[in-house]
């Protein structure tokens, strides 16, 4: 993805040159023309077309945002309500992630998200352990929720 | 209403929602039994207090002042990226140190592996 980016910038520049005007105009418009050029020639790279993870990662960044005011939301009824009747509880998660930044994103994600937060991953990084403030109607409903960011983060790496 | 005053309304909004959730996550981190739970109310709560804070700061000298604050920008972006690792680590560090959960606690997966970390340390 990084090396389209890359190739992406130097056909703009080569368009600078060819019209030679060095304004940040042209640049973008270089930058639309070798936009096109890379679109067409999409087969000859070995990853999918860069825009694709870009448009996922805007998703994920949007996603970030809910879960971050939904777990607040749940965070202030539990802190709120008269009694404490929460059952919180540690469980193990098995990772599909494999990379260490995607581990590190996918608990980032995790933290922020509606009454659970990651304690712990296991040495060989196949295990994540996360407590949850309140087990019974949360553990599966989590459980889903991660299997969505999960792949989410592996459309972004693929 | 013009503009001003609709800025104005959004602004008042986002920093007493702000504090509002600033003060709930100091009302947690009194009322919850262990450090695991208080560590969720805090952990969230003041992140997104904060946020909300230096997002209507941001607002407010950029409509009135007419002044970009690039800082408070980059300041939100920060506190977003480091405040969920932090409470990682303080709960980490608290649960191999042998702080117990609450007993209210159902169940524990982790127990085992602490088990076998506490035996290697001693050995």
């Amino acid at each position: 993805m990084a090396q389209q980016l890359l190739l992406n910038v130097v056909l703009a520049f080569v368009w600078m040159f060819l019209a030679d005007s060095f304004t940040g105009s042209s640049f973008v418009i270089g930058y639309l023309l070798g936009l096109g050029i890379m679109f067409a020639l999409r087969r000859y790279f070995s990853t999918t077309f860069y825009v694709v993870p870009l448009f996922v990662i805007g998703k994920l960044t949007v996603i970030f945002m809910k879960e971050l005011l939904l777990a607040n939301w749940a965070v202030l009824k539990i802190v709120l309500s008269p009694s404490l009747d929460m059952k919180p509880c540690i469980f193990a998660l098995p990772l599909e992630v494999k990379k260490d930044w995607e581990i590190t994103l996918l608990s980032s994600l995790i933290t922020l998200t509606p009454g659970t937060f990651v304690i712990d991953v296991s040495d060989d990084k196949k295990l994540i352990y996360i407590h949850t403030i309140d087990a019974p109607d949360v553990d599966e409903v989590i459980r889903q929720i991660k299997t969505s960011f999960e792949k989410t983060i592996l459309e972004v790496s693929r | 209403m013009n503009v001003t005053e609709i800025i104005e309304g959004l602004v008042v909004l986002l920093v007493v929602a702000g504090a509002l959730l600033t003060v709930i996550s100091a009302i947690g981190a009194l009322r919850l039994p262990d450090i695991y739970t208080r560590s969720h109310a805090i952990s969230k709560s003041t992140t997104l207090g904060i946020m909300l804070i230096l997002t209507g700061t941001l607002l407010h000298f950029w409509f009135r002042h007419d002044h970009v604050n690039s800082r408070l920008l980059l300041a939100i972006v920060f506190i977003f990226l480091t405040s969920p690792v932090s409470a990682h680590l303080i709960s980490r560090a608290a649960y191999y140190s042998g702080v117990r959960p609450w007993e209210g606690t159902v169940r524990d997966d982790l127990a085992e592996r602490r088990e076998t970390l506490a035996k290697s340390a001693k050995r």
